[in-house]
Parts: structure tokens; sequence; C-alpha cells
């Protein structure tokens, strides 16, 4: 076979081995909508799940992936943020660095069952704050940092050194050339960065199975007080997302229609990271627009 | 104090010297000098202590807690061994896992095995899939079809693990089920579950490399009079290679790591695994669906924690394995 064959032949197979993907791509995506939407129904949306009956809603679960979501964001924005700042920034270019940006890529490949174990382990057990919706925030924002950090440094890293220079002219502290001018600078890049991480926490379950445990306790959507044992807002209670409900019911469960619950489920929870997705886009693309006056 | 001394001399002197008569500065007066101020740091000085400390605190906390992780699941995975006696060999090689009837019954050479299996196996089919997709992207298609690809697998990322097991599930497991026999369960659901986890990690990590390799490369030998293909298999890939084996690994830690995908269609029984249709467990699935049956400080739970130490060396070993290629790429 010569060289002109050869080339057409592996041409054609490239292009066999894209359409296969392709296809299984959108064979795996329509499959979830199409066999999940038509049961996403208001009622499914806003009724509670059931333990042993057919017709089961997930409110519950919404309202904990949400609530968890925004918690997680919470704790590890701030420490995201400052370790961002100082791989960025700060560390100079010699082994200490080495060592952190190491141990930053080991806690980002841990598998995400040991990160929930861990969590287990420290907060369920040893600080006895039993399967808790703070336990899981505390255990996802172990899984979510390191992802965060790189995210949020690579937007600072964008920002040009000429923009730094600038403020260190006008006899700025380095510090305050930071928070004046390359965070606003880098703000879309963070923004993003905030976005896609938020996709991976609501669809992660392995690190909450053991934190914020498998079942849910009675919520009192009447009742605001943080504090009170039935308030939505109590950090002390049990929580299942809606991950969490997708595994319990295909492995644990026995509803019925676990079929149909998990396949509503899973719509919704697709439908969500395909709207952080475009959204993380849409948010970046426009505040980039706006901050940088380019077309 | 020395200092302080030195600088109260220093504006007598300029009193003292001074040429310009209707600059006043005798008013100012040395008395009105607020030499604390100009010895002690600044406000600017301050902000950036205050600003450094935040973010060495950060960085710190981070460390703290990879440290604790290794710790605390090396202190209880390690219990097995020093409490409970367990021969280190016979857990690693022995395939009987009854921990519950004692330390002769703790084996997880089935779990080994398995996660062995599923790992290898995705990451074979997924790589020449993913290569294939990787070079499209790179040196066949125009932008559009580029960006498509690119957020095409940017969906396959982001769509939640749990989705995936669910759909192996119903999809995957059926298929088997009528193709082989049996339950459908086994090694084989595993890994086509894992391979679509996996392609989207290992696709992109290898867009990354072939993208780094200099254009040059690539003009230089088109003007050889190589075709398209000899140029990608003989220059391209060639020099992509080291980085490609990381993208690999990448995704070999991720199939290794990945929980309850697998746990949903492996069928969790521990049985050594005869071909790949038959049900097994594997380190993370006996992880996920015993660790709540166990009571913490016995030896099932212990012998459970010794597989989650285990997950975690490999998970080491994943990255001591980057680091090394990491390093032979660049000489």
């Amino acid at each position: 076979m010569d060289a002109k064959k050869r080339d057409k032949l592996a041409t054609i197979i490239i292009y066999i081995l894209v359409g296969i993907v392709v296809l299984i791509l959108a064979g795996i995506v329509g499959n979830i909508l199409i066999s999940g939407i038509p049961h996403l129904s208001w009622h499914f949306l806003t009724s509670e799940a059931s333990s042993y009956q057919a017709g089961g809603g997930v409110r519950d679960q919404l309202f904990n992936s949400l609530y968890l979501l925004i918690l997680t964001t919470i704790i590890s924005l701030p420490i995201a943020l400052g370790a961002a700042i100082y791989l960025a920034e700060y560390a100079k270019d010699n082994w200490i660095t080495n060592l952190i940006r190491t141990t930053i890529q080991i806690l980002s490949s841990l598998p995400s069952i040991v990160v929930g174990l861990f969590g287990y382990l420290l907060f369920v057990v040893q600080f006895g704050l039993g399967f808790s919706i703070i336990s899981g925030a505390l255990a996802l924002t172990f899984f979510n940092l390191p992802i965060l950090t790189s995210n949020i440094e690579e937007a600072i890293k964008g920002v040009p050194q000429e923009q730094r220079e600038a403020g260190l002219a006008l006899g700025l502290s380095n510090w305050k050339t930071i928070r004046g001018i390359v965070l606003p600078a880098a703000l879309p890049g963070i923004l993003t960065g905030i976005i896609l991480s938020a996709g991976r926490i609501f669809g992660e379950a392995a690190a909450l199975i053991y934190t914020a445990g498998q079942s849910g306790s009675t919520i009192n959507y009447a009742d605001w007080n943080p504090l009170s044992p039935t308030s939505p807002l109590n950090v002390m209670r049990p929580a299942e997302t809606l991950a969490v409900h997708i595994w319990k019911v295909n492995t644990e469960g026995i509803i019925p229609d676990a079929t149909i619950v998990s396949a509503a489920t899973s719509a919704l929870l697709v439908i969500v990271v395909i709207v952080f997705n475009l959204g993380a886009r849409y948010l970046g693309n426009k505040l980039y627009r706006k901050l940088t006056a380019a077309k | 104090m020395d200092n302080k001394d030195k600088l109260k001399e220093v504006v007598n002197q300029a009193i003292a010297d001074q040429q310009v008569p209707h600059v006043k500065l005798k008013k100012i007066g040395p008395s009105s000098v607020n030499i604390d101020k100009l010895t002690k740091p600044s406000k600017e000085t301050h902000q950036e202590y205050w600003g450094k400390g935040l973010t060495y605190l950060a960085i710190g906390l981070i460390i703290i807690l990879v440290v604790s992780i290794i710790g605390f699941v090396g202190y209880h995975g390690l219990a097995t061994f020093t409490n409970d006696h367990v021969n280190i060999f016979h857990f690693l090689t022995s395939t009987d896992w009854d921990p519950g009837e004692g330390k002769n019954h703790v084996g997880a050479a089935v779990m080994i095995v398995t996660s062995f299996a599923v790992t290898l196996l995705a990451a074979l089919v997924a790589t020449p899939f993913a290569i294939a997709i990787a070079l499209y992207m790179t040196e066949y298609s125009s932008k559009k079809g580029a960006n498509f690809l690119q957020s095409v697998t940017e969906l396959l990322v982001g769509i939640p693990s749990v989705v995936y097991g669910f759909l192996g599930l119903t999809l995957i497991i059926p298929a088997i089920r009528t193709l082989f026999g049996g339950t459908g369960f086994g090694i084989l659901a595993a890994t086509l579950v894992l391979f679509v986890m996996v392609l989207p990690t290992i696709t992109s990590l290898t867009v990354d490399s072939l993208k780094a390799v200099p254009n040059h490369f690539r003009k230089a030998s088109m003007a050889l009079g190589a075709t398209h293909w000899q140029t990608i298999y003989h220059v391209v890939l060639r020099v992509a290679t080291p980085r490609i084996l990381t993208a690999v690994i990448f995704g070999m830690a991720r199939a290794f790591g990945e929980a309850l995908a697998v746990q949903m269609v492996i069928g969790n029984a521990v049985l050594m695994p005869y071909n790949l249709v038959s049900p097994s467990a594997t380190l993370t699935s006996q992880l996920t669906s015993q660790m709540g049956n166990t009571v913490m400080g016995t030896l099932p739970n212990n012998a459970l924690w010794s597989l989650a130490l285990l997950l975690l060396i490999m998970s080491l070993v994943f990255n001591f394995l980057v680091k090394l290629i990491g390093k032979k790429g660049q000489k």
C-alpha cells in the first residue's frame, strides 16, 4: 500500500471514530432527555419523595442540592481565591512552590469516595456532627478546592503584566494592586471557573453518601429559622441530594417507579449542568466584552 | 533609637542647608516632623502583610488538608495490619473476603484485580477514540468543527457519574444480558461506562499535547513531501507521545477512583471474575456498598479502610507516574 492510500485510509478511520463518539454522545444526551423530560412535571418538582409508593417527587432533594451548592461555594471560594492569588502572584519559582503544586494536584486526583470517607471520619465521627448538611458541604469543599483554585489561578495569570506594573508605578502596594486591578480584570475568568465547578458539585454523589447522608428528614418550608430542626436552612439535618437520590433508588430503593424517577432526575441534573455550562460561557464572554471594550 | 537620632540629624541638616528661601522649612521645623510615622511601616506595607498573610493561610489550609487526608486514611487503613495482625501479603493475594469471620478471611485480591481490569480495559478502549478526536480537532477540522467537539467533550465531563451509572443500568446491562446471557453485571458493563467517562479527560489533554507541537515541524515534514498521515504519524504523534501518555494516565486515575457509576453496574459480588460478564467488585464499589454496614473500629471496618488506603496509594502512584513521564519528556 503506498503512502497516499495509507493517508486516505487513516483519514477515513479518524472520521469514523469521531463519528462514533458523536453518535454515542447524541445517544446519551438524547436518551436522558427523551426518557426523562416527559416525567419532569411540576408535581415531580414540588412533591416529596416517597419511600415505597410510586409517584414521588424530588422537592427536598432539589432544595438540598441547591443549598449544598451555595454553602460549598461560600466556604470554598475564599480559600481557593487566597490560594490562587498566592500561586499566581506571590509564589517564587522554587521547590516549595513545586511541592505545593504537587500537593494540590494530588488533592485533585484523589478519588471522590476517598475524600467522602475522610469527611465521614473527621466530621461525622470525630467531630460528632453526624450525617449533616455541614459535613457534606465541607467534604464537597475539599473535593472542589483544587479545581476551583487552578481555575482562578488561570484567570489571574491571564491578566496582562502591564496592568500590574501600572498599579505598582502609581505607588500602590502589591496587595492593593491585586485587589484593585488584577482581580477585577480576572473577574470574568473567575466567574466562569466558579460556575463550571458548581456544575461538578451539583452532580457529585460519592463524596456525599457518607457525609450528608442518604436519607432526608422532615422539612417544613414555612420555618426559615436556621436553628429549628425542621427548617430547610438547618445545617445539622441529614440531606439527600438529587445525585444521591438517583443512586439510592437504583441500588437500595424499593419504589416501583425507580426507573422513571431516576430518568426524570437524570434529565433534571443534565439540564442543570448544560445550563451551567452555557451560562458560564455566556457570562464570561459578556463580562469580558464589558470590561475590556473588545468586540 | 539610633536610627531616629540619625533621622533627626538629617532633618536638621536639611534645614540648615536650605538654599531656597521661599520654602519655609523652618516653619515645619524638626520638632513637627513625625519621626515615628517615618520610621514605622506605612499603611501600604501593613496592607501587604495582611494580604500576603491571607494567601499564605489559604495555601496552608489546603496543605494541612492533604496531609491530614493521607494521615487519617493511612492510620485507619494500617490498623488492619497493626491492630488486627492481618498479613499484608495475605491481604494482597488472597481471594477470600469475609472480614466478619476473622483475620484469615481478609483477602482483597478480587477487588484489586477487578479494579485494575476495568481501569486498563477502559483506558485501552478509550485511547484510540480520544486520539482520533484530538487529531480531528487539531489536524483535520475547521475551527467550527473543533469548537463543536470541544463543547461535546465538555458536556460529557459535566454529566454526573450517577447518571452514567443509571444509563449503564438501563441500557448497557440489558444489552449485555441479551447478547451474552447471565445477569449482565460485570467488568464489561463497567468498562463501557468508564469508557465514556474517561474519554473526555483523555481527549482534552491529548488535544493540549497536539497543540503544543510547533507548527514548523509539520511544515518541515510537508516540505519533504510527506503525506498528511505520514506527518501526523511520524512527526506530530512522536513529539506528543509523552504528554499523550500523561493524558492516558490521568484517564486511568479517574477510572480507578470512580465509585458510584461502577458500583451500579459491576454486580457487587466479591468473586474472582472468570470472564468479562460475571459479577465482581472493585475497591470503590466495595467501599461504597459496605462502609455503611460496618461498625467503626471493628475488623470488617478496618479492612474497608485498608481498601481506601489502597485507593489512595494508587492515586499517589498515578501522580508519580505523571511526574516521571513529564521529566522524561523534558529531556
